[in-house]
């Protein structure tokens, strides 16, 4: 376990619950990364701006991070493109059909109590445990 | 004017604790996935850290008739566990597992621009676009 970063990675987790507070506490909207992007293809008249504002800081804030602190992540040299573009694929399919991700029904969902979002946080975390079980260990693609 | 500033001021706070949390990394996520490897179970803390916060700050914030910027709050309205709710789940674990991304990390790399940026996202986006061209009746949340 010595990559664990059990301090920066509560820090992070406390300022994403405190983001997903602020977008609550003032605009009422749940900070449902799959759904805030997704909306975008909805087309609904004056829902665009927001969605592009919240992304766009997004961005940002994770670019002051690295510019900051350095700690890029780098891209893997070795993973088959066509797997990651599977991946996408299945990421963006399926957090639509299941109405959120790992921030709107794990860190929203969760905080708001509900069973619809415990039962979806349950079922990714146990498929996404399973799949990379097989990727890494049955195909030793990492 | 302001509910736009407080749109762009969550966001950062959201991308900034998203990149040092760790889990912006697809090797710090699949580090956490991989169970039987060396793991690293800092994506507990992350969201063991968010949802302590989620919990007790929306039960003030619900509380309230409005929020302050708007006229109203947006909830997901759905209540039942159905088909698509885990199915769904389901097809997201699968592509979570493979790439190491969920969708806001999935973002935020365009602010670490390389080949799986430009893989990556427009693939998510498809899919996303794909599902609303599948089955344009269901609800959103």
């Amino acid at each position: 376990m010595e990559n664990f970063t059990p301090i920066s990675a509560l820090l992070g987790g406390l300022l994403i619950g405190g983001s997903a507070t602020l977008l609550l506490w003032l605009n009422g909207r749940i900070a449902g990364i799959s759904n805030i992007a997704s909306g975008i293809f909805a087309r609904k008249p004056g829902d665009l701006s927001w969605r592009l504002l919240f992304l766009g800081g997004l961005v940002a804030g994770a670019g002051a991070y690295y510019l900051l602190f350095g700690d890029m992540p780098l891209p893997r040299a070795n993973f088959p493109a066509w797997l990651l573009g599977a991946a996408g694929l299945l990421v963006g399919f399926g957090t639509c059909m299941g109405s959120g991700c790992t921030s709107g029904h794990g860190v929203c969902g969760l905080g708001r109590m509900s069973l619809r979002s415990l039962v979806a946080t349950a079922v990714f975390l146990v498929i996404g445990i399973i799949t990379t079980y097989v990727v890494r260990h049955v195909f030793g693609v990492a | 004017m302001g509910k736009y500033l407080s749109m762009v001021v969550a966001g950062l706070i959201f991308g900034f604790g998203l990149a040092l949390s760790g889990m912006t990394k697809a090797s710090k996520v699949l580090g956490f996935l991989d169970v039987t490897g060396n793991w690293d179970p800092s994506l507990l803390c992350v969201l063991g850290g968010a949802v302590v916060v989620t919990a007790i700050a929306f039960r003030f914030v619900l509380r309230r008739p409005a929020p302050l910027l708007e006229e109203k709050f947006n909830l997901p309205t759905a209540k039942f566990i159905d088909r698509p709710l885990v199915i769904g789940a389901v097809i997201f674990g699968i592509g979570w597992g493979i790439g190491g991304y969920c969708p806001g990390p999935g973002i935020a790399l365009l602010a670490a621009p390389s080949w799986e940026t430009w893989v990556f996202i427009p693939a998510m986006l498809l899919g996303a676009f794909l599902h609303r061209t599948v089955m344009p009746a269901r609800n959103d949340d």
